[in-house]
């Protein structure tokens, strides 16, 4: 195999500076040996053209920042191997929200439900001088919740998430609720319940399972949901 | 262009660690305080931290501050400042205990305490076996806590200007800080931030190395606007190179693994640590660990076709171990070195990971520069925290968990000084100079106009490729002196960047020249501060400084017991002396020793 490959890409540019409208640019770029995920290349694109913009950080899968739609599916660059995608490899924005420019989404919306959840601990109890004591099983119940990186794959690949994003929580505030219901030292059960009890934050989820399909760290943010909704039920009976 | 200007108790650059952790302090006093960020909180780089954090919390091991105490001057090769030392490891406790009150999901013992693991350096009795002091949540304890930090934020209701990035610092004659001029991201647009207090949070310059575990991001801002702006940088040529990033990629591989007994072998299988430091082994210091590995890769040792790294092996624990301890980094050896941790060894190599200098403080959080004979007078208005701070707490070598530590102290002790400067009334909003932004927008206009100048990325890798040639892992004399000649070569062509973007809209060439700016200002540092330390200490160490009674490993107490002071302007270099003596009185200062592990 040669070291040197050169590579065909679809990408979504829109510069609302210059651009009328967005469009689909046709650009290939020659590879190195080393550059083995989708964020290499693009890294590489852009020492090319600098004006392709996009966000990124950490580049090992913990920041969330490089999150896009990538032949039709959200994943993280950084995490996406170009030896899996096909050519010409289609680049889009993360679907639903607004986009600013090239792949980079204004995620105020997405935000703004990540907030409403309350998403810190609630425990009006005076603060011991040591740590809250907590079993190792009952921390095992936060695992595959907290380590969500708030890269916003999940919530923009769920059609309830493009239909009310002003409405519906999302599967990743949504996971961020649960974390929080789930720790043994919060004691704002009934208050985030409560919160959710409503036709829309919570309800509109229709386990489509897009989410679970994307999710970059393996998270399953349907059943998340599903022990939320289990939670009301069991307080109303 | 016209600058808007926003008015605050206190502006804090920077949403990392530290910057989150001053902001708790600052929102929860009830300041009025802006926290300015060039990404969302949550990506800043304090989020890739795995292994955990110090404290002496003593769960599963007896433990105590004055091991962990002893352990950090140790490490930092005698030059951190032990008053700073003393009161960072006294405050461990405290800041731990108060991060899990925040609701940071902390492993457990069986007995529902903060799981706590070894981690190299660290140590009982004063140097004698390893200690579990590290608290973890798995291997994710740097997103665990910033998370927790930023979500305790949203509840204190603290007000983020979210991608926005810093531009210059503004001072005004008598050399007191006011504030910052910033740029938002997604207009373009330059305001101006005037404050009583500024505070630094920004973070560290890993960036200015080709083979870094830095995220992009980390291009060392605040340190760029602080040394442009006539404050002197600390320490500079101490830069921690990491024993195991993934060979090739660079992605860190925490320490933890090792804390959990992970072993370094070299081509023959060989645990070769129990070479170079016969007692703690694969958990002795990060520069010690580092320079054997390189050891073994030079003389002929290492593995793979190109026996051109190490092996961190790990087969020999439960996969059960691995998936409920370790299972980011399965996760990252999978993704980045195409292998199972479970079943093969991870493929390693020393890769810059920390910059143990920065902007000087003191323990409390003032920035002080020398002034009218003392070295240390504090500079009105200003503060800094975290990586891009120098307090002393790390000297010549950080301990692994001790930068967690240091972000959580310090940001917390910067915020507590601003409030009470603030409380006290000693902090008040000073005239602004005319033209405050005037710096920030002759950058952004040269960017508009340059013509036939050099290339942002070209210029950046000239960077990167000339620090990891002259200022590795081991240094040389000839090759450092050639190394100062080469990136003042390349900081002349960083004056002349030229970008093909001149959209106002997020023009993220823009932000990388301006990155690079910074980047230029700490290079330089670090590359003239190591050329001129002509001995062997802690990271940095070279061929000419020799192994003899008078100085033990090189290192040359008589002469160089002393922290470097890099001032931009004309590239001039002074010193000041190390605190030896601990805060309290009734502390002993930890004595000068031949450092061996």
């Amino acid at each position: 195999m040669s070291s040197k490959r050169t590579v065909q890409f679809k990408i979504y540019r829109y510069d609302p500076d210059k651009d009328d409208k967005p469009y689909m640019q046709d650009i290939s770029v020659e590879l190195e040996e080393s550059d083995k995920k989708l964020l290499d290349a693009l890294v590489r694109l852009k020492a090319k053209d600098d004006t392709l913009s996009f966000r990124r950080s950490c580049r090992e899968g913990v920041c969330g920042s490089d999150a896009m739609n990538i032949n039709g599916k959200n994943g993280l660059a950084c995490l996406t191997a170009m030896e899996n995608l096909a050519q010409p490899i289609t680049i889009r924005p993360l679907p639903g929200l607004p986009v600013i420019r090239d792949v980079i989404v204004d995620m105020t919306q997405f935000f703004k439900q990540y907030h409403s959840i309350k998403p810190y601990l609630v425990n009006n109890d005076p603060a011991p001088e040591r740590e809250r004591l907590q079993s190792p099983e009952d921390r095992e119940e936060l695992n595959g919740l907290y380590e969500c990186i708030l890269c916003a794959c999940c919530s923009t690949s769920c059609p309830s998430f493009w239909w009310n994003p002003d409405k519906f929580v999302g599967p990743a505030g949504l996971l961020a609720a649960y974390r929080f219901l789930a720790d043994t030292r919060d004691q704002a059960t009934s208050e985030r319940l409560d919160n959710l009890e409503d036709p829309y934050r919570l309800f509109r989820c229709h386990s489509i399972m897009n989410c679970v399909d994307v999710c970059p760290k393996g998270l399953n943010p349907t059943k998340a949901i599903g022990k939320i909704k289990d939670m009301m039920v069991r307080r109303a009976v | 262009m016209k600058v808007a200007k926003h008015t605050f108790d206190a502006v804090i650059v920077g949403a990392g660690g530290a910057g989150l952790r001053a902001a708790l302090q600052l929102s929860e006093a009830g300041l009025k305080t802006a926290v300015l960020t060039k990404v969302f909180p949550t990506r800043s780089h304090t989020v890739a931290a795995q292994g955990g954090v110090a404290a002496s919390l003593g769960n599963s091991t007896e433990d105590n501050w004055h091991w962990h105490m002893y352990d950090t001057v140790k490490g930092s090769d005698w030059l951190g400042d032990q008053d700073a030392i003393e009161f960072m490891v006294k405050k461990a406790n405290e800041v731990v205990v108060e991060l899990e009150h925040y609701g940071m999901p902390f492993d457990r013992t069986d007995n529902g305490k903060i799981y706590q693991r070894p981690f190299g350096g660290h140590s009982q009795n004063y140097g004698q076996t390893p200690v579990s002091r590290s608290c973890a949540a798995a291997d994710r304890t740097g997103h665990a806590m910033l998370h927790a930090l930023y979500q305790r934020n949203v509840r204190a209701n603290t007000q983020f200007f979210v991608e926005w990035m810093a531009m210059d610092l503004i001072r005004n004659a008598d050399g007191d800080v006011l504030g910052v001029t910033a740029m938002e991201m997604e207009t373009g647009e330059v305001s101006i931030f005037h404050a009583k207090a500024t505070i630094f949070a920004t973070g560290g310059a890993g960036r200015i190395y080709y083979s870094s575990t830095n995220a992009f991001i980390n291009t060392g801002d605040g340190v760029g606007m602080a040394a442009r702006a006539g404050i002197p940088l600390e320490d500079m040529e101490f830069w921690q190179f990491h024993p195991t990033g993934v060979a090739g990629a660079g992605v860190l591989i925490t320490e933890g693994v090792r804390g959990e007994g992970g072993i370094l072998r070299n081509a023959s299988g060989e645990r070769f640590m129990e070479r170079y430091a016969p007692n703690l082994k694969d958990l002795a210091s990060r520069d010690v660990v580092s320079r054997s590995m390189v050891t073994e890769i030079n003389e002929g040792r290492g593995c793979g076709s190109e026996k051109d790294h190490v092996l961190l092996d790990i087969t020999h624990l439960s996969p059960e171990t691995i998936n409920k301890r370790l299972p980011g980094i399965r996760e990252i050896s999978i993704q980045f070195a195409g292998v199972d941790p479970i079943k093969a060894p991870i493929p390693v190599v020393p890769t810059c990971h920390y910059q143990m200098g920065g902007i000087p403080t003191n323990y409390k959080g003032q920035v002080v520069v020398p002034k009218d004979g003392n070295s240390n007078v504090p500079v009105a208005g200003f503060y800094a925290a975290g990586e891009c701070a120098c307090a002393s707490v790390h000297g010549a070598n950080r301990l692994g968990t001790n930068s967690l530590l240091d972000l959580l102290v310090f940001g917390k002790a910067a915020g507590e000084t601003v409030v009470n400067d603030f409380r006290s009334g000693q902090l008040t909003l000073k005239p602004l100079p005319e033209n405050a932004a005037d710096v920030s927008l002759a950058r952004i206009a040269r960017l508009e106009t340059q013509t036939n100048g050099e290339d942002v990325h070209e210029v950046r890798l000239a960077m990167q490729r000339t620090m990891q040639k002259h200022a590795g892992v081991f240094r040389f004399a000839d090759i450092l002196k050639e190394g100062v000649t080469k990136i003042l070569e390349v900081a002349e062509r960083a004056k002349t960047t030229q970008i093909k973007d001149k959209s106002k809209v997020w023009n993220t060439a823009r932000t990388e020249a301006l990155e690079l700016d910074n980047l230029i200002e700490v290079a330089k540092a670090t590359m003239i501060s190591a050329e001129a330390r002509k001995e062997s200490r802690g990271a940095h160490v070279r061929d000419d400084a020799i192994d003899c009674a008078e100085t033990p490993n090189g290192r040359d107490d008589k002469n160089w017991l002393k922290h470097t002071l890099w001032y931009s302007e004309g590239n001039r270099l002074d010193y000041k002396p190390v605190n030896l003596q601990p805060l309290s009185p009734d502390v002993e200062p930890i004595a000068l020793a031949k450092r061996t592990y």
